[in-house]
């Protein structure tokens, strides 16, 4: 038919103006901008417009063109709509983003059918990597902070006893179930373990903290998603009186998000989280990255895990644009020129495991305090290097398959 | 008095089956559908989630639009299709696509005819409630056995055999598009004979006027179970194609989102027409991919403010404006 | 205090503070939809609305005065959406209604979002409502404390408004029959801008308070609306006591369940919603149609 004739000369056309594109390098950013979830993607997309700003010359020749779209709800569908739309219409070499792991996902046969790369910078579902060998992960499985905090909790807080309580999504399960296989490895025992409804809606946390207050375990590991949750939590943990009455508040970082911590109040002094990130962290690219932020972002504005890791990402592709000289074309050389990839970030030490394609990181241990200058802030009690995804490593579940 | 009542009545069966002849205007959705196919070839995944949610309006006109019936819990029929589908493909291994399609619209009718029976019996806010709360249960009991449903993270990696043993399935979607394009046209088919039938009036009659319906001794509720049970089971074939074309689904496919979503769209492109729920979804959908692209937090802005304004001038949603447009059109030609 | 004591005492005290966070919110939608027919599903955007104000005034006043003043500007503002807007649509169809109302609260959240930002926000709260207050055999939280004590207040004002004045008794004849109540000479549609105007107040009074409970954000419009849809269609479109009944019930059972059975989830508010409409339609104190 006539018109199939044009498209395949529109077409022919578009591959050898594209060629002739080497220089730039396009990148589909896809995250939440919109709906409940809108600070989520903010963060990220802050940090990596900052890394582009700051860093765009040390790649020249070389360009990098990112388009955005809106990741939508944690229902995947969208996602997978716009990010094959990236790759079909725009013709992105690279997707990067992904908050949810519904829309990594459902992503997972579309990238490896079209050999495009999924760098994810959120979503932390653990089997996520296994799903494409095109995907690569620079933040973090749910399984990176929890499984260290059960082996911390029993060796190094004392929690001898220990009650979960958690939201009622896939997240919350990984990460009670990463909690409890590293809490009992050491010796710890779990007494109850509470779903807490739907990531949806902030639940009233009152009936759920009482019935654990009644039960006095040592520690109680709260796992909830990073934003509003997190300010319920503490509001909650700190009207019933529970460090009080001797039961400790634990868990990974997403319960301290960086950008609400200062509303937190007292109550929240004493929590101890393990996670890969805090402002206060003490390394050298941690201060120059808080430094580019509040000059960027202001004096208010304050990155959290989910920005270190878009930093990271960038760095990543940006070494890797070096690397390969701008073209990256072939899907399955981008991914093997990033598998090894390491740096000193924000974060600390990171590499990307070659075998796995997931992030390699410390997980430091953090309590809050209050600083002398009267702001809430975090401080490092120990450091666990290098850790895998354990999740993997021990093949559980369906980490195995 | 015979030859006066003789063509009162013939002209009555002139009007009627004028207005259920096919008239020309009819093929125009679908020769759009077609040109888009051509004109846009790189927009097929999207195409097939506006041809979907075109389904899926329809689905709900035939019980909001002709029999009346107000609904929040639409989307769990579209959820029981779509994961009748998943489980299907991922423990059952159950690849075949289209008698995927058969088992979908089985089970959401199934639970449409329970459903329905049951609550059917209620109006008002009673009957908006009791929908709605079922979508939920549906939905929490989902995320209670989050081991068969795959919860919010759903059920990845669905694989599908290709159609008939021929079509295989690409990345630009163009195997699906077709596929939904030609479901689409066989339940529209099926869904204009419904409401071009005897039993099509009753329905109106039960829309607008049940007590008069009740007084001349129709089987109000006999009629209103099935026409559920019919929607039902299309929303499920709406759903079930979701999950082949994504490949994947999880249980926010019972979200109340979805079941105001799919009244929005019938509403904005106007109620009781049929087309109305070709016009309310492309219109919907392709709005909304526009504007979340430019600006996505005023596109909620825009949508509120278009159905407001839907409300308090378009009162036929845009349908009404179309058809009240080319009657003023006629009616200017005519001497 | 023996151990199931206890725990019964906790539930009923929880499930107490939410019931009456969901009773202030509902009983101004309960009144209007009894009394007008008027399916106002805006409401929860009227509490948004509330909350948000309390937020901005709390960087200039105190807790309380914000509440109130955020329940006056509300009440006020609303007036000028009943007499300009809602009142076209008074004859409309039930779906009409809804959508008109679903339109404007969807514009509501894209105006929170746009002046206040996605990111959730709280309130600074006064010394004496943070910690707990010790009653003797054990201490409770003082906010849920609060909450409970302002519940009461205003279930007491309330019930004292509805039976013993004037008023209240023109409202409660207008819920019963409008027509009849019209023909008598009663004022209906000042009436009815009266108690939309109340409702809406007492519905950014609930949002404000809500948002030590739950933080708030710009969805907060539609995410909590099918609670206050659920509390209203079980106690019954206009009446006090209906909604009362149905906020207790509702709250003390979800705290319940959350308490006994937490994997059940939200399960058990919409059980006990789909039990009692399917027995008495029009729900506790509803009346037949």
């Amino acid at each position: 038919m006539k018109s199939l004739r044009w498209l395949g000369l529109a077409a022919l056309v578009a591959v050898v103006g594209g060629a002739a594109q080497a220089q730039t390098v396009k990148i589909g950013e896809v995250v939440p901008f919109s709906g409940a979830n809108a600070d989520l993607g903010h963060q990220m997309d802050l940090a990596y417009d900052l890394y582009i700003k700051l860093h765009a010359k040390d790649i020249e020749p070389y360009k990098v063109e990112v388009i955005k779209r809106d990741e939508g709800p944690p229902t995947g569908a969208q996602a997978k709509t716009t990010a094959t739309e990236l790759i079909t219409n725009d013709k992105v070499q690279m997707l990067i983003g992904f908050s949810f792991s519904p829309s990594a996902i459902a992503l997972a046969p579309v990238v490896t059918q079209a050999k495009v790369p999924m760098v994810i910078s959120n979503a932390g579902t653990a089997w996520i990597t296994n799903l494409s060998p095109y995907i690569v992960r620079l933040s973090f499985s749910m399984w990176h902070p929890a499984f260290p905090m059960g082996d911390y909790a029993y060796s190094k807080v004392g929690c001898k006893t220990a009650a979960m309580a958690y939201t009622d999504f896939p997240p919350g399960k990984d990460s009670t179930e990463a909690f409890k296989t590293g809490f009992e490895k050491a010796g710890g025992k779990i007494v109850d373990s509470i779903p807490m409804g739907s990531p949806v809606q902030v639940p009233d946390f009152t009936p759920f903290f009482q019935k654990i207050k009644d039960e006095k375990p040592d520690c109680m590991y709260v796992f909830i998603p990073s934003g509003a949750h997190a300010t319920g939590v503490m509001k909650a943990y700190g009207e019933l009186g529970m460090r009080k009455a001797g039961v400790k508040l634990i868990g990974p970082m997403d319960l301290v998000p960086d950008n609400k911590l200062q509303d937190m109040g007292d109550a929240a002094i004493g929590t101890i989280v393990m996670g890969h990130y805090a402002v206060d962290l003490d390394n050298a690219a941690n201060k120059e990255f808080n430094k580019q932020w509040h000059a960027a972002y202001g004096a208010d504005s304050y990155p959290d895990f989910m920005s270190a890791a878009a930093w990271d990402t960038m760095h990543a592709i940006f070494d890797t644009i070096k690397k390969l000289k701008g073209d990256l074309s072939d899907g399955q050389k981008v991914v093997d020129a990033m598998k090894g990839w390491t740096a000193d970030g924000p974060r600390g030490h990171v590499m990307i495991d070659p075998a796995t394609r997931d992030i390699v990181e410390d997980e430091h241990a953090l309590e809050v305090y209050r600083k002398a200058d009267g702001k809430l802030g975090e401080k490092v009690l120990g450091t666990t290097k290098a850790v895998k995804d354990q999740c993997k490593e021990l093949k559980i579940g369906r980490c195995g398959s | 008095m015979q030859p006066e009542r003789a063509a009162a009545r013939e002209r009555a069966a002139q009007y009627l089956i004028r207005r259920h002849s096919y008239h020309w205007g009819e093929a125009l959705p679908w020769l759009i559908a077609i040109a888009c196919f051509f004109i846009f070839p790189d927009r097929m995944t999207f195409g097939s989630q506006v041809l979907i949610a075109v389904m899926f309006a329809l689905s709900l006109d035939l019980i909001l639009g002709y029999a009346g019936i107000v609904t929040l819990g639409h989307a769990a029929f579209f959820g029981i299709g779509a994961y009748t589908v998943g489980l299907g493909a991922a423990k059952f291994g159950w690849h075949e696509p289209i008698s995927g399609l058969f088992a979908a619209a089985m089970a959401s009718a199934f639970i449409g005819f329970v459903s329905g029976w049951f609550l059917l019996r209620y109006r008002g806010l009673t009957l908006l409630m009791l929908t709605l709360a079922t979508a939920i249960m549906l939905q929490e009991t989902g995320n209670l056995r989050s081991d068969l449903s795959g919860g919010y993270d759903g059920l990845p990696g669905l694989e599908f055999k290709p159609l008939f043993g021929v079509f295989d399935y690409d990345l630009y979607g163009h195997t699906n598009f077709l596929y939904v394009l030609v479901t689409l046209a066989v339940v529209f088919y099926v869904a204009r004979r419904i409401v071009y039938s005897p039993f099509g009036q009753a329905l109106t009659g039960i829309r607008e006027n049940v007590r008069r319906m009740h007084a001349i001794g129709s089987p109000v509720h006999r009629r209103l179970v099935t026409v559920y049970t019919i929607a039902a089971g299309i929303a499920g074939i709406a759903g079930a194609l979701f999950t082949q074309t994504n490949a994947y689904v999880t249980l926010t496919v019972f979200d109340f989102d979805n079941s105001a979503k799919v009244m929005i769209m019938l509403i904005l492109g106007g109620t009781g027409r049929l087309y109305g729920a070709f016009i309310g979804a492309a219109v919907y959908m392709i709005m909304e991919d526009y504007f979340s692209k430019m600006s996505p937090t005023f596109w909620q802005f825009g949508i509120g403010l278009m159905l407001v304004l839907a409300v308090l001038f378009a009162h036929r949603g845009l349908l009404g404006v179309i058809t009240d447009a080319a009657r003023r059109l006629q009616r200017s030609r005519k001497p | 205090m023996p151990h199931y004591a206890n725990i019964a005492v906790s539930i009923l005290f929880d499930g107490l503070a939410y019931a009456m966070f969901l009773f202030i919110v509902s009983v101004g939608l309960s009144v209007t939809m009894g009394l007008m027919g008027f399916v106002n599903l805006a409401h929860g955007a009227f509490a948004m609305a509330g909350g948000y104000l309390v937020v901005s005034f709390t960087r200039h006043l105190g807790l309380i005065p914000s509440l109130i003043l955020a329940a006056l500007v509300v009440g006020a503002v609303s007036v000028v959406f009943e007499r300009g807007l809602y009142r076209r649509l008074y004859k409309a169809t039930d779906l009409d209604q809804v959508m008109l109302t679903i339109g404007l609260a969807f514009m509501a959240i894209a105006t929170a979002t746009y002046f206040y930002g996605p990111i959730p926000k709280s309130v600074p709260l006064p010394d004496w409502l943070q910690g707990d207050v010790n009653l003797g055999f054990r201490s409770f939280p003082s906010y849920r404390a609060f909450l409970i004590v302002v519940g009461a207040v205003l279930i007491a004002v309330l019930w004292y408004a509805f039976e013993r004045t004037n008023i209240g008794a023109k409202i409660r004849a207008a819920v019963d029959n409008r027509r009849m109540a019209e023909s008598v000479g009663i004022n209906v549609d000042l009436l009815f801008t009266l108690t939309f105007a109340v409702g809406s107040a007492l519905a950014a009074l609930g949002g404000g308070l809500a948002i030590q409970l739950f933080g708030l954000s710009p969805s907060f419009a539609v995410l909590y609306l099918v609670l206050f849809l659920i509390v209203v269609s079980v106690g019954g479109l206009g009446s006090l006591k209906g909604t009362l009944l149905a906020a207790l019930v509702l709250g003390i059972f979800d705290t319940a369940g959350k308490y006994l059975f937490a994997d059940a989830g939200g399960f058990f508010v919409y059980a006990v919603t789909v039990a009692v409409l399917l027995v008495k339609p029009a729900g506790f104190y509803g009346r037949e149609q």
